[in-house]
């Protein structure tokens, strides 16, 4: 999804992995934002510039169209304001990729319905009191989100659990059944 | 109690630090009025000294010099025996063979800043109109001016552009004035433990330091050294007010708590009954033996002089617009004398520039003198922006050594 010498911002960027392949293989320049302490450290042994921070505090302090592509991956639903947060990395980035967990994967759907408490998947591993994720959304959600912010979906995929795209690809089996959603999105504007 | 020394008298200003005013055990350049300091405060200084140390040998190309900056009360004497204390150099921890300022890859240079009183010029200096200290006649001094006698200082060496500029508190001022002033000599910057500028709480503590110096009466409206007497007991009072905001309230209640000094039960009695009195009143006395009074006052003014987006139509962005270097901004959670808050708006206005930045705010309960500390995670984010930075400039790896 990201061109070769394009300008990428990846927003909980981790150990700096996604980050040092894209310089590498695609020469971009590639920065960062990072929670962890430790994640910092490997990026900055590593020649990367990322700053310490998260979505939340540190998008809006960079001015409009800094970047090609931001990038934020499985964060969202862990941000305070997702809508927020969304809106700013369309403003500073001309293009946003953005991955989450479908909370209306039909696994999840049946531990609430059948089960009758909140979900523990591979994925989300922790349970209601422990996890960080807040905000959590189905595919549908999101799509409906980035129509309310009047952005547009420029690409999508929905994932399975193995990681691959799902073969067929209508909006109600996505929500049903895949696992994770990641959307390339672009302003309208 | 008032706050005396357990042993002896004051001794007298020569016995003690003051003779490096003079007589700098260290490198010294000396500059004329070919080369004379233009001061912001209005003025220059036509006859001029500035005092420093080198570490390391500089290579063929010119291309591994770092400049070292150094905090308020600091001084060149970075990475070797203090002259007058005896005690290691201030920032051994960063500065040696194998450190991440390793000297055995790069050509360390740290000179004493300007209004200092370690061998640069500054208020115990002799004014040669005069023939007499310059005490409150030199101009007051800006962390502009400091980095202006640095750039002579490195031109003077032959040195063109810096591998490196880095430092912590009032250094980290310098690194930030550097970027500002001259962008196309820094390769790298490291600015730590830092602000973009004095806030009113940081302007009011030094004023209260100020006013300890002036209110003691061997001060002599800043007269003392013809007087043949020091303002020691204003000096320290000052000092031990300072101290306070260098360290965290966790720090000083794990360290002292509400311990009492050589005692189980208190004497009810003003003498230093608790540790932490005790504690602060050595780092009182102890500090006049190697500072001077009015290079007290020069310093604090400096720093409370300093906001650096004022400069720039009050835009922090604006003072990094040229900013080429890449960036590595450190903070200390616990630090609440320049705060973490501090850093990230230097952070952001670097981004706002598109700047290479890179920043930590390091979790640790040793507030603001952290930076001078053994403190593990801020070694190693130091040495891989070091050695991250040293690749991208071209410089060899560092010698393999034995772990110690």
């Amino acid at each position: 999804m990201v061109e070769a010498n394009s300008r990428v911002l990846d927003v909980g960027c981790g150990d700096g992995a996604l980050l040092r392949l894209l310089a590498e293989e695609k020469g971009v320049d590639a920065r960062g934002i990072e929670l962890s302490q430790r994640g910092v450290n490997d990026c900055v042994a590593q020649g990367l510039s990322v700053i310490q921070g998260d979505a939340d505090t540190d998008l809006g302090a960079y001015p409009d169209d800094s970047f090609d592509y931001v990038i934020l991956s499985q964060t969202l639903q862990a941000t305070r304001h997702p809508r927020a947060v969304l809106e700013d990395m369309l403003r500073i980035g001309r293009r946003a990729i953005v991955s989450f967990p479908n909370f209306g994967h039909w696994r999840i759907r049946a531990q609430i319905a059948f089960g009758g408490h909140m979900p523990v998947t591979q994925n989300l591993s922790l349970p209601w009191y422990e996890t960080p994720n807040i905000h959590f959304c189905t595919i549908q959600d999101f799509t409906e989100l980035v129509r309310t912010i009047g952005a547009r979906i420029e690409r999508g995929v929905a994932l399975d659990r193995f990681g691959k795209p799902l073969a067929y690809s209508a909006p109600w089996i996505w929500n049903l059944f895949g696992e994770q959603g990641v959307f390339l999105l672009t302003r309208k504007f | 109690m008032p706050l005396t020394r357990a042993h002896g008298g004051v001794s007298s200003p020569k016995k003690n630090g003051l003779r490096e005013v003079d007589a700098p055990q260290s490198l010294v350049a000396h500059f004329s009025a070919d080369r004379a300091l233009q001061m912001d405060a209005g003025g220059r200084l036509d006859q001029w000294t500035i005092a420093y140390q080198t570490y390391g040998a500089l290579n063929a190309d010119k291309s591994n010099a770092v400049l070292v900056c150094h905090a308020l009360t600091a001084d060149q004497h970075v990475a070797n025996e203090h002259p007058i204390t005896g005690k290691p150099g201030w920032w051994t921890t960063m500065v040696g063979p194998g450190r991440p300022i390793d000297t055995d890859r790069y050509f360390v240079i740290c000179s004493n800043v300007v209004g200092g009183c370690m061998g640069t010029t500054g208020p115990a200096s002799l004014n040669p109109a005069t023939g007499r200290p310059y005490g409150l006649d030199l101009p007051i001094v800006t962390i502009r001016d400091m980095v202006r006698a640095q750039a002579m200082l490195i031109d003077h060496l032959g040195v063109d552009d810096l591998f490196c500029v880095i430092g912590g508190s009032m250094g980290g001022m310098q690194v930030l004035q550097w970027v500002a002033s001259y962008p196309e000599r820094i390769f790298a910057a490291m600015p730590i433990a830092t602000a973009p500028k004095h806030s009113s709480q940081n302007i009011a503590f030094h004023e209260v330091g100020r006013q300890a110096v002036m209110a003691d009466p061997d001060w002599r409206e800043g007269r003392y050294l013809e007087e043949g007497v020091v303002p020691t007991k204003g000096l320290a009072v000052a000092r031990m007010a300072a101290h306070i905001t260098y360290l965290s309230d966790d720090a000083l209640q794990s360290k002292f708590g509400r311990k009492l000094q050589d005692r189980t039960k208190p004497a009810f009695s003003f003498d230093a009954e608790f540790e932490i009195e005790s504690y602060l009143r050595h780092q009182g006395l102890s500090f006049v033996d190697r500072f001077d009074a009015n290079s007290y006052l020069y310093m604090t003014r400096a720093c409370d002089y300093f906001d650096l987006a004022a400069d720039y139509d009050g835009s922090l962005a604006r003072a990094f617009k040229g900013a080429k270097a890449r960036f590595c901004v450190v903070s200390f959670n616990s630090d609440w004398l320049y705060p973490t808050s501090a850093s990230r708006a230097i952070v952001h206005a670097l981004n706002a520039g598109g700047a290479s930045v890179s920043f930590v705010d390091i979790e640790t309960d040793r507030g603001h003198d952290a930076f001078l500390l053994n403190v593990p995670e801020f070694i190693a984010t130091s040495r891989g922006f070091l050695d991250s930075a040293a690749r991208a400039r071209g410089l060899p790896p560092a010698k393999l050594r034995a772990k110690p």
